[in-house]
C-alpha cells in the first residue's frame, strides 16, 4: 500500500536538488510521478532516472515540451496525473510540485492535513475580471485571442499578432458550459475531481480550446474544476509569489526564517543554490508545526514591497537606478519643506524666530549667489552637501532634491528671494510638497536700507523687480501645485501677525499654539518716500503694493502687535 | 552607434598585440563561470585583499592586465590558481586607460558569461551580498532577462589626515577609509549614449568645487552578461550597444543597483598621485591628479562632520545610494 498524497513533479533543471526532493517526498510515503521536459537532453534524463532506480513508488511519465506560457505544462500535468491515478489506486489526493518546490514542513503534516479534508481541492481559481496580477494587459484576452508565436522566441510576432487580433476583432468562442477561471498554476486535486477531469467526454473539446490559451497552466484546471469540485477551496498549497514581470520570487538562504514562520507545505521556488534551505527544511528533524494554517502574510508583504519598490520607488530619490522623466516622479521631493520670500527682508531675526517658533530647521538663502545659506553658516550639510555655489548651482535641482531626501524626518525651512540663483524657481512652484509664501516686493526695503547710491539701487530694483515677476508668474501658472501664499508688501504690513499665523499653522499641524513672540520688523518709516524716488527716477516698482509716501508703517505697526502679545 | 561600437572593437582588436600572457589559465573556465576583469599597476600591496574578497564573493576566474608594475604583483598573481595574468608595457593612455586591452579580453573569453570588471581599489557591493553569492544575483538577474547591472562609485575616505594610517597588505581596506558622503551627487543623462553621468562626493567637493563639471564621473556599470558584440566606451562608465546602459528606471519605479566602494584614498594615495602626475596616464591629462595633488597638500583631510560611517549594503540602500529594486 502506498501513502494517499500523490506528488506529481514536473522537472527541467538543477536535477541534485530535484532528486533530493524526490527523495524526501517518497521518504515521507508518497508516491512520485515525475514528468521531464522534453528539451532536457537524453544524457540527463536517463541520468536521473538511474538516481532514483532504487524508490519503488516512483514512476516516469511521458514526457513534453514545456515552454513557458504554451499547453506543453498541461500536456505534462495530464499525462503525469493520468499515470498517478492508474498506477497508485490508493492515492486520493494528487498534489502537483516542480522541482524546485520545497516542502517546508514535514510531509506527514501535509499526507494528514490532506486526509482530514479528504473532498476539498486546494486550488486557486477566481474569474478573470477578479485577478489584478496579471501580466502584459492580457487577462480576458487570454481566452479570446489566439496564439500562435511563441512569447519567449518571437516577441514581436507575438505582439504584432495580439495586435492584429485585437484590430479586426478577431475572437475565437469560449466552449460552452465553460467559464473561465485563473489561478496559481500549482494546485492539488482529489482522485474524483481530477479523475472526472481526465475523462469528461467532452475533454478533447476543452483540450483543444485550452492548447490556445496564453498560459493555460494558470487556467486549465482552475477552469474545469469548477464543472466538477464539490468543494473548491480557492487557495494554493505552495507559496509561490509573483513579481511584477510576472515571473516567481525567488527564495535564497536569508530567508529561513521567513519560511519557517509562514506554516506553509509547500514553497516554490527556491534557489538551487540555497544550501541552508535545503539542508534545514530536509533534514530528518523537521520540528512539527501542530496543524496550524498556513499564513504567509509576512512574505507577501515583504514581496508586495519589493514590487512597490520597483514599481513606484522611493519619492523624492534621485540615484543611479531611478531617475524619473519630468511628471514621473511621484513626487518632486521626498518631504514637505517651507519657502519664505521677503520675510527675512522684512523682520531683522527672522531666521532665529520661526527656528523658536516651528522648532523646524531654518536656513537662509540657500540658493544665494554667494553661498548656501545652511542653518548656522556651515560649510557642509546634511549629506555632505557643500555650501560651494557654484557645485550648487551645477545641479541646483538635485541639490533641493538632495538636501530634501537628506534630511527626512525634519522639515527644512529657508529663505529665498529675486536676488538668488532663480532655477529651481518652476520646481519648486510645481512641487506640492513645498509651501511657498511671498511678501512681494519686500526686496526693496535692504536697498532701502542700505547705504548706496541711487543711481546704482534703481538698476537693482528694476532687475529685482523683474526677476520676483518672473517668479511669481510661475508661482500663478496653472502648473503650480504647491500651496502658496503671495502678499505685496503693503498688505502684508497691515496685518502682519495674521498672515505669519496662517503660515505657521499650516507647517505646525498639530501644535497649534498662538504665537506669544513677533519677530521685530525693520523700520519703514521713509519707506514710501523711497519708493516715490525710485518712481521720479523713472522706475516703476509696483509689486509691493501701494505705499502712501506719507504713512508711517512703524507707529501703526505697534499699536497692531500689542494684542498678540499678551497670552 | 553601430559604426562607434565596431571602431571600439576594432580597436581593442588591433591592441591586443600588446597583451603578452605571463600566465594563461582560460582553459579552465567552464561555461558558467562568473568572470572578473581588471587592469593594475603596482597595486601589490592591495591585491592579497582584493583576491579574498572577490573570491568569497563567488568570482571563478580572475582575468588581470598587468601594466607595467615593478612591485612584485605580476609575480604575486602569475603563481594564483584562477587567475589568467597578462602584461603590457604599452601606454594604458593610449588603451584608452586600459579599456581597449579589457574590450579585447572580454569579447575573447567574456562571451556569454557574466563579467564584473573593476580596478583593484574597487569592491563590488551589491543587495544581500552579505548573504548570497553573486551567482544568485547573476542568476536572478538571469531570470530578469536584465543584461547589465550599475554600481554607482562610492569615494572611501579615512577620518583625518589620509596618509595617518599605515595600509599594509592583506587588511580590509574598508577598515581605514569607511567614511562616505551619502547625499551631494549630482545626476544628468547623457542625451548619447543613454547613460547616468553621476558627479560628487568629496572629490567633487572639495576638488572640483570651482569646475563641478570636471569632477570625476561616478557611474559605472561594472556586471554585464557579456556577449562578444560588446564594448565598453571609456572605462566601465557606459557601454554600446547602448541598451546595456539604461540601467535606469524612468517611470518612477527602482531598478536593482549595487555600488562600488572605492578605497582610493589610503595612505598609498600620495605616491600614487605624484607617480601618475609624472606619467601623465590619466583622464583629462590627468587633471583629476593634479587637483588632488593641489588639494591635498594644504588639506589631507576628506572627513567631514556630515560624513557617514560605512556599515553594510543596507544602510546604503536606506540611504538611496543603491537599491533592491524588485529583488526580495
Amino acid at each position: 500500500m502506498t501513502g494517499t498524497t500523490g506528488i506529481v513533479m514536473l522537472i527541467h533543471t538543477a536535477f541534485d536538488r530535484a532528486e533530493q526532493v524526490l527523495r524526501h517526498w517518497h521518504k515521507g510515503g508518497c508516491p512520485v510521478v515525475v514528468h521531464v521536459d522534453r528539451s532536457v537532453g537524453h544524457a540527463d534524463y536517463q541520468a536521473f532516472v538511474q538516481a532514483v532506480r532504487d524508490l519503488p513508488h516512483v514512476r516516469f511519465s511521458k514526457r513534453h515540451r514545456c515552454e513557458w506560457g504554451t499547453w506543453g505544462i498541461v500536456a505534462a500535468s495530464i499525462s503525469a496525473s493520468e499515470l498517478m491515478l492508474e498506477a497508485f489506486p490508493d492515492v486520493r489526493h494528487v498534489f502537483l510540485a516542480s522541482g524546485s518546490c520545497m516542502p517546508l514542513r514535514p510531509v506527514k503534516e501535509l499526507v494528514k492535513y490532506l486526509r482530514d479534508r479528504p473532498r476539498t481541492d486546494f486550488i486557486e481559481s477566481a474569474t478573470t475580471a477578479d485577478v489584478p496580477w496579471t501580466v502584459g494587459g492580457l487577462d480576458e484576452e487570454r481566452f479570446t485571442l489566439r496564439f500562435p508565436f511563441s512569447w519567449r522566441k518571437q516577441r514581436w510576432m507575438f505582439d504584432k499578432w495580439v495586435e492584429i487580433q485585437r484590430r479586426y476583432n478577431l475572437r475565437r468562442s469560449i466552449p460552452d458550459g465553460i467559464t473561465p477561471h485563473m489561478g496559481s498554476q500549482w494546485w492539488c486535486l482529489t482522485r474524483q475531481t481530477l479523475s472526472a477531469i481526465l475523462q469528461d467526454p467532452r475533454r478533447s473539446v476543452y483540450d483543444s480550446y485550452f492548447s490556445k490559451v496564453w498560459i493555460p497552466d494558470e487556467s486549465y484546471f482552475q477552469t474545469l474544476v469548477r464543472l466538477y469540485s464539490q468543494n473548491v477551496e480557492s487557495r494554493s498549497l505552495t507559496l509561490s509569489k509573483f513579481d511584477f514581470q510576472g515571473k516567481p520570487h525567488i527564495f535564497y538562504d536569508d530567508h529561513l526564517q521567513l519560511l519557517r514562520r509562514s506554516d506553509c507545505f509547500v514553497a516554490r521556488k527556491i534557489w538551487p543554490q540555497a544550501n541552508r534551505l535545503y539542508d534545514t527544511f530536509l533534514s530528518e528533524s523537521g520540528d512539527a508545526m501542530n496543524g496550524t494554517e498556513p499564513n504567509p502574510g509576512k512574505i507577501d508583504r515583504i514581496f508586495a514591497k519589493a514590487t512597490e519598490r520597483r514599481t513606484r520607488g522611493r519619492a523624492g530619490l534621485y540615484m543611479q537606478s531611478r531617475l524619473p522623466n519630468e511628471n514621473w516622479e511621484n513626487g518632486f521631493s521626498s518631504a514637505r519643506y517651507s519657502v519664505f520670500e521677503g520675510f527675512a527682508e522684512l523682520f531683522e531675526d527672522f531666521e532665529s524666530w520661526l527656528a523658536r517658533a516651528t522648532g523646524t530647521r531654518v536656513h537662509g538663502h540657500l540658493f544665494s549667489p554667494l553661498r548656501a545659506e545652511f542653518d548656522g553658516r556651515q560649510d557642509t550639510y546634511a549629506g555632505a552637501l557643500s555650501s560651494n555655489p557654484q557645485l550648487r548651482d551645477y545641479n541646483a535641482r538635485m541639490f533641493l532634491t538632495n538636501l530634501i531626501w537628506n534630511t527626512r524626518g525634519e522639515r527644512q525651512c529657508f529663505q529665498f528671494g529675486p536676488g538668488d540663483s532663480q532655477f529651481v524657481s518652476w520646481d519648486m512652484a510645481k512641487d506640492p510638497n513645498a509651501q511657498i509664501s511671498v511678501i512681494s516686493g519686500a526686496w526693496a526695503v535692504p536697498l532701502f536700507l542700505s547705504n548706496r547710491n541711487f543711481g546704482d539701487l534703481r538698476a537693482e530694483a528694476a532687475e529685482l523687480q523683474k526677476v520676483e515677476a518672473e517668479h511669481l508668474h510661475a508661482l500663478r501658472s496653472p502648473y503650480a501645485k504647491a500651496r502658496i501664499r503671495i502678499w505685496t508688501l503693503a498688505e502684508f504690513v497691515e496685518a502682519p501677525m495674521e498672515a505669519l499665523q496662517t503660515v505657521i499653522d499650516e507647517i505646525g499641524g498639530v501644535r497649534l499654539k498662538r504665537l506669544t513672540e513677533a519677530p521685530r520688523m525693520v523700520d519703514l518709516k521713509g519707506f514710501g518716500q523711497f519708493l516715490q524716488n525710485l518712481k521720479n527716477q523713472g522706475m516703476h516698482p509696483y509689486l509691493m503694493g501701494d505705499f502712501p509716501v506719507e504713512r508711517s508703517p512703524s507707529n501703526a505697526r505697534t499699536s497692531r502687535r500689542k494684542p498678540y502679545l499678551v497670552k | 552607434m553601430r559604426l562607434r561600437r565596431k571602431r571600439w572593437r576594432w580597436r581593442a582588436f588591433r591592441k591586443r598585440r600588446q597583451l603578452t600572457p605571463v600566465a594563461n589559465r582560460t582553459a579552465q573556465i567552464r561555461s558558467s563561470d562568473i568572470l572578473l576583469f581588471s587592469t593594475f599597476r603596482n597595486e601589490d600591496v592591495r591585491l592579497p585583499y582584493f583576491l579574498k574578497y572577490y573570491r568569497e564573493m563567488g568570482i571563478d576566474h580572475f582575468l588581470m592586465v598587468d601594466n607595467a608594475s615593478d612591485d612584485g604583483g605580476r609575480e604575486y598573481l602569475a603563481q594564483q590558481p584562477d587567475v589568467s595574468l597578462w602584461t603590457t608595457d604599452h601606454s594604458y593612455k593610449r588603451a584608452r586607460f586600459g579599456v581597449d586591452w579589457l574590450n579585447w579580453l572580454q569579447s575573447r573569453y567574456g562571451h556569454k558569461h557574466w563579467c564584473l570588471t573593476v580596478d583593484p581599489d574597487e569592491f563590488f557591493i551589491y543587495p544581500f551580498c552579505d548573504t548570497r553569492p553573486i551567482r544568485g544575483l547573476t542568476d536572478w538577474l538571469d531570470a530578469s532577462a536584465i543584461r547589465s547591472f550599475s554600481a554607482m562609485l562610492l569615494d572611501m575616505y579615512p577620518k583625518g589626515r589620509i596618509d595617518e594610517t599605515l595600509y599594509r597588505k592583506g587588511d580590509n581596506p574598508l577598515d581605514i577609509a569607511s567614511w562616505f558622503d551619502s547625499g551631494n551627487y549630482s545626476i544628468y543623462r547623457n542625451p548619447t549614449y543613454g547613460n547616468l553621468w553621476i558627479q560628487g562626493g568629496p572629490r567633487s567637493r572639495l576638488f572640483f568645487e570651482d569646475e563641478p563639471w570636471r569632477a570625476p564621473a561616478l557611474n559605472k556599470i561594472p556586471l554585464v552578461k557579456w556577449h562578444r558584440r560588446y564594448a565598453y566606451i571609456s572605462s566601465t562608465h557606459m557601454l554600446l550597444p547602448r541598451g546595456l546602459n539604461l540601467t535606469y528606471d524612468e517611470w518612477g519605479g527602482e531598478k536593482a543597483s549595487g555600488m562600488l566602494l572605492h578605497t582610493k584614498f589610503l595612505d598609498t594615495f600620495g605616491a600614487k598621485a605624484s607617480e601618475e602626475l609624472s606619467r601623465s596616464q590619466h583622464y583629462a591629462a590627468s587633471q583629476e591628479y593634479k587637483a588632488y595633488a593641489a588639494g591635498l597638500k594644504d588639506n589631507p583631510d576628506l572627513w567631514c562632520k556630515w560624513s557617514e560611517k560605512y556599515i553594510n549594503w543596507r544602510q546604503l540602500e536606506i540611504l538611496g545610494l543603491m537599491s533592491k529594486g524588485n529583488w526580495a
